[in-house]
């Protein structure tokens, strides 16, 4: 199953991800179109700085969701197969009990209607907007396996490069 | 053809070479825009500042995050600096094209100059006289000194006025007092642009914009109406002919040479040196049957409407005709050059030259042009090229065949010449209706609209509906390359339109010129308000820029607004972060100057708009 992966060295902090998302969550869907809406489209991630590391903040999707325990009315709930968190505003009553217990931050507040919105993950699309919009590819969409995957043959080509030149020493 | 390929021009020369481009893997503007997909919102909509350290600053759109830079600027502000920083740099561009123009002029009145000569005598003591300078009697390099040393006093002017707005009418000068926008000084202009749009000065939108149609109106009725002017006495005043146009104009057996750019300083001499017979003999030698110039974008608008020099293609073709493999030399000045022709070139025998001290490229061969040697430098480019000659790889390369005829060379006094001494013909088909009004289609190629789309949907159904169009830069290119500049284009337009083509045998869309040469078209509507007795803002007329992408192209579409003529633009400008900006210069300018900009990407839509306010114009004339 594909997840989005941050890759913690490439964010500029440029928040190209958050206009994508906001704008991939409008009714008109293109930026023009969008600034202009009401309700004032919603972004669902959000770039952070610590220091001088900048990197995009997004659901995690966590297996075991604390915000779905949490919700008292149904509007949150997790699909058995995709293990896709989905909110339902119908249901929402705005209790923000999701807000709470998120352990990332990433559900926000649709100040018209006093609702959450979080990350669908973008369900009309095959890659996420915010992924789409990376211009470094600091956001990544792939299955879980390639993306640790590729930590690993990093992380063993620093480790060979580092043997060799303690070999040549 | 490949479907994405088709959609990317309209151009069957420039659809052939990008699927040769595709084939041999060469990467073209268009793949290089495709690769910064997505561009970033925040730059889309203007609402993100550099001017200073405590930034780079932006402004949520959606207005969750911050609505103020760390100064304290808001949306309104950074669009406003920005579209002010836009017009000041394009102002920068033509208004420096039209200082070396007057440099150009005293140094050949000086008997400095290596090659140039005062062509249009009697234009040059025109000018003299709207200068106040007596010509009568007087040697004519003394005179051209005068009036060289004249406008390039207006450059460095503090109190205006500039001399060339006061060809504008009366009410329009008094307007621009009124609203504080008459110019005081080309350079001054530019220079107050830069300081207000720094940290902490100016913060007020509406304020700022005043400026930006300020500083507009310093070059579209100074440095770019300097630059035509002066072009004209040292080159010749354009005057109808007949030439060739798009990529098919190279030639298989010739030593093929581009100028690409805009200043004719450089071009002339190019087309001079081309017939040095020295030069002609060595060609034979190499092996060439002669040696063909070909021009690209502005200057070879210059060299086409003053010499028929055929016009190989516009801004987007610059690198297409690279991929020719016909090229010996491409010889570049200043503006629209893309950097991306060095890593190009180096595929190819192509030689890539630049020549100006302020256009260096990494990558090209710098063979630096001054105006003292000007013919001897031209000499040893040209010679470069035919030298290059053998080293061309017949097999690799490819000529579309197409090249279209057209008639070019309209000059506002070649356009009276054509009415028979008088603009009153015009004025009589325009108040009769068989020419219900005129268009200024003008401007850039921009790879975001399909290329020459544009330009040549708007300007057919502008002349369907009896629109005059008088056109220059980039679109006038593509209209020659769609075979609007012939004569013969008269069948597309409405029936009263063709009529008045016919009765004098031109084509329904005219040829103005380089982007300079907008200010031949600001000159033609003020001598139609003028005899008419009203202001610009009410004639029957319109502009366009349907493919613009410059900077030069937003201070163009400020002057022509500033001017009082409505303007379509075909691209979304870098505004719409500050909806207050937005509407000023899409509503709220209508009631400040008389005219405003309108967006509309569909180039058919576009030409309906121009030709709705053309009806309403004349409904209020009353004609």
């Amino acid at each position: 199953m594909k997840e989005i992966f941050v890759r913690l060295d490439r964010c500029l902090g440029c928040h190209s991800c958050e206009l994508a998302c906001a704008v991939e969550h409008s009714a008109g869907k293109t930026l023009f179109a969008a600034i202009a809406e009401k309700p004032v489209p919603r972004k669902r991630l959000y770039v952070e700085q610590v220091d001088d590391h900048k990197l995009p903040l997004l659901c995690r999707h966590c297996e075991d969701a604390p915000c779905v325990q949490a919700c008292r009315t149904g509007a949150l709930s997790q699909d058995p197969i995709t293990r896709i968190v989905s909110h339902d505003p119908d249901r929402c009553i705005g209790c923000w009990m999701c807000t709470m217990v998120c352990p990332y931050g990433v559900i926000g507040r649709e100040l018209e209607r006093r609702v959450a919105v979080k990350c669908d993950r973008c369900p009309d699309r095959d890659i996420p907007a915010c992924v789409d919009a990376c211009p470094t590819h600091a956001l990544v969409y792939v299955e879980e396996g390639d993306f640790v995957g590729s930590v690993r043959r990093a992380a063993a080509a620093e480790l060979v490069e580092g043997y060799v030149v303690a070999q040549t020493v | 053809m490949r479907e994405e390929i088709l959609q990317r021009s309209i151009d069957p020369a420039t659809q052939f070479m990008l699927s040769v481009a595709e084939r041999e893997h060469l990467e073209t503007a268009w793949d290089r825009l495709e690769a910064q997909q997505p561009q970033c919102g925040f730059g889309e909509l203007g609402v993100c500042c550099r001017h200073c350290n405590m930034g780079p600053c932006r402004v949520d759109p959606f207005g969750e995050g911050p609505s103020k830079g760390v100064c304290g600027a808001t949306a309104d502000t950074m669009v406003a600096r920005g579209l002010l920083r836009a017009i000041a740099a394009g102002a920068a561009a033509h208004s420096d094209h039209g200082r070396d123009a007057a440099h150009t002029l005293k140094l050949t009145a000086e008997g400095k100059s290596g090659g140039y000569q005062i062509t249009d005598e009697a234009k040059l003591k025109r000018l003299a006289e709207e200068y106040n300078i007596p010509h009568e009697g007087r040697p004519i390099n003394e005179v051209a000194l005068d009036l060289a040393n004249a406008v390039l006093a207006e450059f460095g002017r503090q109190e205006g006025p500039i001399r060339f707005t006061r060809r504008a009418p009366a009410g329009r000068v008094e307007l621009w007092q009124k609203l504080g926008i008459d110019p005081r000084g080309i350079d001054r202009e530019i220079v107050e642009g830069m300081h207000r749009t720094h940290i902490g000065v100016d913060n007020d939108y509406v304020n700022l914009v005043l400026h930006g149609l300020r500083t507009s109106i310093a070059d579209g009725w100074g440095g770019s109406m300097i630059a035509t002017e002066i072009q004209d006495v040292l080159f010749g005043t354009p005057k109808p002919l007949r030439t060739q146009s798009n990529l098919g104009v190279l030639e298989t057996d010739q030593v093929n040479i581009i100028v690409h750019g805009h200043e004719p300083i450089l071009s002339e001499m190019i087309v001079a040196a081309s017939q040095d017979p020295d030069l002609l003999a060595l060609a034979k030698e190499v092996g060439a049957e002669g040696i063909n110039v070909a021009g690209m974008c502005c200057t070879g608008n210059e060299v086409l409407m003053r010499h028929g020099i055929p016009i190989a293609g516009n801004f987007l073709q610059q690198e297409l005709a690279v991929i020719t493999g016909a090229v010996e030399a491409m010889i570049v000045d200043v503006q629209c050059i893309f950097p991306a022709l060095a890593d190009l070139s180096s595929c190819f025998h192509t030689q890539f030259i630049s020549t100006s001290p302020k256009a260096k490229f990494p990558g090209a061969i710098h063979i630096e042009f001054h105006e003292e040697e000007a013919y001897e430098t031209a000499k040893a480019i040209v010679r470069r090229a035919v030298e290059n000659y053998p080293n061309r790889k017949r097999a690799c390369v490819v000529i579309p065949e197409e090249k279209t005829e057209c008639m070019v060379g309209f000059s506002v006094e070649a356009i009276v010449e054509a009415l028979g001494g008088s603009l009153d013909p015009l004025l009589d088909a325009i108040k009769s209706g068989a020419v219900q009004g005129i268009a200024g289609v003008v401007g850039c190629n921009n790879p975001k609209v399909p290329h020459d789309a544009g330009h040549v949907l708007l300007v057919k159904e502008l002349i369907a509906h009896d629109v005059l169009v008088v056109t220059t830069g980039c679109n006038a290119i593509a209209c020659a390359k769609a075979g609007l500049l012939q004569p013969e284009a008269a069948d597309l337009a409405g029936e009263g339109l063709k009529g008045v083509c016919r009765a004098l045998g031109i084509p329904p869309v005219l040829h103005m010129g380089s982007c300079v040469d907008i200010s031949r078209i600001l000159v033609a509507c003020a001598a139609i308000a003028n005899a008419l007795g009203v202001d610009i803002s009410d004639l029957p007329v319109a502009g366009a820029a349907p493919e613009w992408m410059s900077e030069k192209a937003l201070s163009i579409g400020a002057y022509v607004v500033a001017s009082g003529i409505f303007t379509v633009l075909g691209t979304v400008p870098q505004v719409l972060g500050s909806p207050n900006v937005a509407t000023l210069l899409t509503e709220g300018a209508e009631d400040v100057v008389g005219a405003k900009f309108a967006v509309e990407l569909d180039p058919v839509k576009g030409a309906r708009l121009m030709i709705d306010h053309i009806a309403a114009k004349r409904a209020a004339l009353g004609i």
